[in-house]
């Protein structure tokens, strides 16, 4: 490998790599194995697969970006281009930043038109069938000659390439040799045949200690599990169903019962989300810590489910992993638009807690809080993510075991009822709190029963039409939601000297909106950030909105949904609220916010 | 206290313990009998109560659950969508029995979907469509159980082919079907008692007619119709696991049908030789019983030893809901593993 030092002209741990490639063609393995292997030097480093909606044949992009600040967004520049794609070469070619590098397959035959980028030709069929790779995998492994390529003009350490091929392969001693082959032959043409110099490239450092690289639908999984999961029922969707099959993949490593060796929650692939959130509302009503996950066209079926649920007053977590809508709209694109959605889900008067985890150990972190206040306030609680945070891979903070006990909702079984020195009615405010007492089937005391119903019931279940009973019932529920404000996640405030603007955003966004911050600070135009982390909102927000001049909301969707709800909870302060939203299906940039905001500023 | 002349069962309870609120269905409702007979079933079986748990949908028959077994936890759903409901409680306790009650408008429109899927799981639970053809509780709508001509107030006739509760069953893979009829409670106990007792999704179409909106003599849902046209394939009776079965039988005259709790169904047989062991052959009966314009009544096909759900799901059998919290979240240590897992 040539030497190189990190002198000014070259470009250190601060780029962004897209990879053109067909859908389906096997990219997957040579994209993640470069970015675990940057991840491994210990270099800040993030992946977006952006992807059509297919399994094989179309374009598909993957980026990397490498950045010793730590900021995870994405890139709106790129400055290495991989095209492997003819259909996308000319596109590719086209996003590439003057002065970057171009490295494509020799099958492609189409006419270089730039002259301001290095362009490589990788001869990847003949260097795949030199490295003796089997027929039937060739097209695969074809991707393994741009990682080698990559390797030598980026200084990629080849050990923690094997590292990453040994990780993906689970040890496997087959396949990670096939694929160190090609990736050696790849750098050894490049050292022998490429007599450019790269004018980007990567340099160890120490940004990842404590790090590991997970998904959010994974770190969620998790999570429910660790907060003490016992059923799931789920029906596949993009981009939710890597939750579900995460909670398969690790039922036997984790939740084994030590006697008998068999599992301790139950996963049950059901029919549709209609049957799904059934399933997870009879289980949760019958005492079992319950939880499903779909995306929006699955929530819009739950929907009916969820109504019942919050009137009945039953626990239960869903998980919302967006994609972009309405309709089936962009499913392999990202969007927060299902907040209001899920906000108000149900038919009548109805308002449920929403956590918006906005990082994968955070997706962690309240795939077991999130169980513990449904149970708390027997309702149903949403966490949402997006496409964006739940399948991609992301560097982020060890999980962290949770520091408080699981949480149980006022459950009474038998020796509770025996012990009782008050008639207990399943929804009588006994507390003053508005969360009543419950009990669960199995309960063998004779006055244990009652009849749980979606029609008007009286404090003791019993139906009733009597119109004081009603409302007396609704201004319950009401108040018990009211309580969640103190029970929710607070937001996370960052100040900065002189600020006196702010902006509010979540989820994903965050590592854009953080990134803009810095940018905005050094264009003189200081801001306060505040991370949102759940509706509905406390003290804090208002307050937040009250100290500043002016507040962005920023969101990926069309309508403003988080500026909507913030305006009504501070009627007097809505003014203030200006609304900022992206709504492509990509993930936002911090140019992008940067730019809006100054935009407005600057008027 | 009960008074001296109360009888009581094997658990030292009295009917009056498997009672439930006072039925709120019109008078000669034939889900009146359905409810009467679970709770001659549950108290002659001395099931306790609070073993029981009662599921339902939305419409008539999905009120009655109100109206038996008030001890017995009980949960009103959604239209269609009692199986799924029924499915996710029971995992919290598989000791559990659970009886599923819906009508033709329930599980053959919205939740045909359901009905189907939890027979392919064979959830063990009793699972009773009161079927009378017609939508009650929005005054006498057409269901799609309704016959083909059936004519109704406000409705003209019904055009289209109606569908067979049992034959949806049978090949929906159901471990345990069967047909009743309101007008003949006998057998309806019968087979109750034996759903009860049976490991799996235990179908039971029981045609149970609307004296409201569609009881006309000559309409196939009818009390009228029912009794002058019910073929019950066998006399039904059940014998619990204790005792020794005494009575005599003719040679060749019966079948018995061992179930998973040591219990045994009793089939006298009364007009054909049937034994509800082929599927086939279920099916052939059906269709020559259509064709006959008759009302086939009794235990149609069953299977006791197909997996349940709760085979298959490789769950601990103890009761899950009281699985202590401690025992609940994994260790410390296991989540070092996994996060050294992550790469």
């Amino acid at each position: 490998m040539a030497e190189k030092k990190s002198t000014p002209e070259f470009v250190v741990n601060d780029f962004s790599i897209t990879v053109g490639t067909v859908n389906g063609s096997g990219s997957q393995t040579a994209n993640l194995t470069l970015m675990r292997a940057i991840f491994k030097m210990g270099i800040p480093v993030s992946g977006k697969n952006i992807f059509p909606s297919n399994i094989q044949g179309l374009p598909t992009w993957y980026t990397i970006r490498v950045n010793k600040n730590g900021y995870l967004a994405r890139s709106e520049t790129t400055e290495v281009v991989v095209a492997m794609n003819p259909v996308s070469f000319a596109d590719d070619l086209d996003k590439l930043s003057p002065g970057g590098l171009f490295l494509y397959a020799d099958h492609i035959r189409q006419e270089v038109h730039r002259n301001d980028v290095i362009v490589c030709e990788m001869p990847v069929k003949k260097l795949v069938r030199e490295a003796d790779a089997p027929r039937n995998l060739r097209d695969y492994i074809a991707n393994m000659v741009y990682v080698g390529v990559l390797a030598h003009l980026l200084n990629i350490d080849v050990e923690k390439l094997q590292e990453a091929l040994s990780f993906h392969f689970g040890g496997k001693e087959k396949p990670i040799k096939l694929n160190m082959n090609v990736v050696e032959k790849a750098i050894q043409w490049a050292a022998e045949n490429f007599d450019q110099t790269s004018p980007y490239c990567v340099e160890p450092m120490a940004g990842t200690e404590g790090y590991i690289m997970a998904k959010g639908n994974t770190a969620g999984a998790l999570g429910a599990i660790y907060g003490g999961l016992q059923f799931t029922a789920w029906y596949p969707i993009t981009p939710a169903t890597g939750l579900p099959e995460a909670l398969i993949k690790y039922r036997p490593l984790v939740q084994k019962d030590e006697g008998t060796g068999r599992y301790k929650y139950a996963v049950v692939q059901a029919e549709d989300e209609l049957a799904a959130v059934g399933m997870v509302v009879g289980a949760g009503w019958a005492g079992l810590r319950s939880v499903t996950a779909t995306s929006g066209p699955g929530m819009s079926l739950m929907g009916e489910y969820v109504s019942l649920a919050y009137f009945a007053e039953i626990p239960i977590v869903i998980w919302d992993v967006q994609r972009m809508g309405p309709s089936t709209g962009l499913p392999t694109r990202t969007s927060q638009g299902d907040i209001n959605l899920t906000y108000y889900l149900g038919q009548g008067d109805t308002r449920h807690p929403v956590f918006f985890p906005g990082s994968v150990h955070e997706c962690f972190e309240f795939g077991w809080k999130s169980i513990d206040l449904a149970e708390q306030i027997q309702a149903p609680v949403f966490v949402l993510i997006d496409l964006d945070m739940g399948m991609n891979q992301w560097m982020t903070p060890a999980f962290k075991y949770p520091d408080t006990p699981i949480k149980r909702s006022k459950i009474l079984w038998e020796e509770d009822l025996e012990n009782l020195d008050w008639e207990w009615g399943r929804y009588l405010d006994k507390d003053g709190d508005g969360i009543p007492y419950r009990t669960v089937p199995g309960n063998t005391h004779p006055k244990s029963a009652y009849f749980t119903r979606g029609t008007g019931h009286d404090e003791y279940a019993k139906y009733s039409e009597d119109p004081e009973t009603w409302a007396a019932n609704l201004e319950r529920l009401g108040k018990k939601f009211e309580l969640t404000r103190t029970m929710v996640p607070e937001p996370e405030i960052h100040f900065r000297d002189g600020a006196e603007i702010g902006i509010i955003a979540f989820g994903s966004t965050t590592f854009a909106v953080d990134e803009a911050c810095d940018y905005l600070e050094t264009d003189g135009v200081p801001v306060d950030y505040l991370r949102l982390r759940a509706l509905p909102i406390n003290e804090d927000v208002k307050e937040f909105i009250r100290n500043h001049k002016r507040v962005y909301v920023v969101e990926m969707n069309r309508d403003g949904q988080m500026c909507d709800i913030l305006a009504l909870e501070v009627l007097d302060q809505a003014t203030k609220l200006i609304s900022l939203t992206y709504n492509t299906g990509l993930q936002l940039t911090a140019t992008w916010v940067q730019n809006a905001i100054l935009g407005k500023e600057m008027k | 206290m009960t008074a001296k002349n109360v009888k009581l069962n094997a658990i030292g309870l009295s009917k009056e313990a498997y009672s439930g609120a006072p039925s709120t269905l019109c008078k000669g409702c034939g889900h009146n009998a359905i409810v009467n007979q679970m709770i001659e079933a549950c108290y002659e079986e001395s099931i306790p109560p609070e073993k029981i748990v009662k599921f339902s949908g939305i419409g008539c028959s999905s009120k009655a659950p109100t109206y038996f077994l008030s001890r017995s936890f009980g949960f009103n759903g959604l239209h269609g969508r009692m199986p799924s409901l029924a499915t996710g409680a029971l995992f919290a306790d598989s000791s559990l029995i659970g009886i599923g009650m819906s009508g033709d408008g329930d599980s053959v429109s919205i939740g045909m979907g359901q009905f189907k899927h939890v027979m392919r799981r064979n959830l063990p639970l009793v699972y009773i469509i009161a079927n009378n053809g017609v939508y009650g509780l929005t005054k006498g709508q057409m269901s799609a159980t309704a016959e083909e001509g059936l004519a109704l107030k406000n409705q003209g006739q019904n055009m289209y082919m109606p569908i067979d509760i049992v034959w949806e069953a049978l090949v929906g893979q159901a471990s345990f079907v069967a047909r009743g009829f309101s007008g003949d409670p006998k057998q309806l106990k019968g087979l109750f008692k034996a759903a009860l007792h049976h490991r799996g999704t235990a179908v039971i179409d029981v045609i149970s007619p609307c004296v409201t909106f569609n009881n006309r003599d000559d309409t196939l849902q009818s009390y009228a119709w029912g009794k002058s046209h019910e073929v019950a394939l066998h006399e039904l009776s059940f014998v619990p696991a204790a005792e020794d079965i005494k009575v005599e039988y003719g040679k060749g005259q019966t079948a018995k049908v061992d179930l998973h709790d040591g219990t045994h169904i009793i089939l006298k047989k009364l007009r054909q030789d049937y034994e509800p062991k082929d599927r086939g052959a279920a099916l052939q009966l059906l269709e020559e019983a259509n064709r006959k314009q008759e009302l086939v009544t009794g235990l149609i096909y069953i299977d006791p030893n197909q997996k349940t759900i709760f085979d298959i799901d490789y769950l601990p059998p103890s009761k899950l809901n009281r699985v202590p919290d401690e025992k609940l979240r994994p260790t410390r240590a296991s989540l070092d593993d996994i996060n050294a897992m992550m790469f």
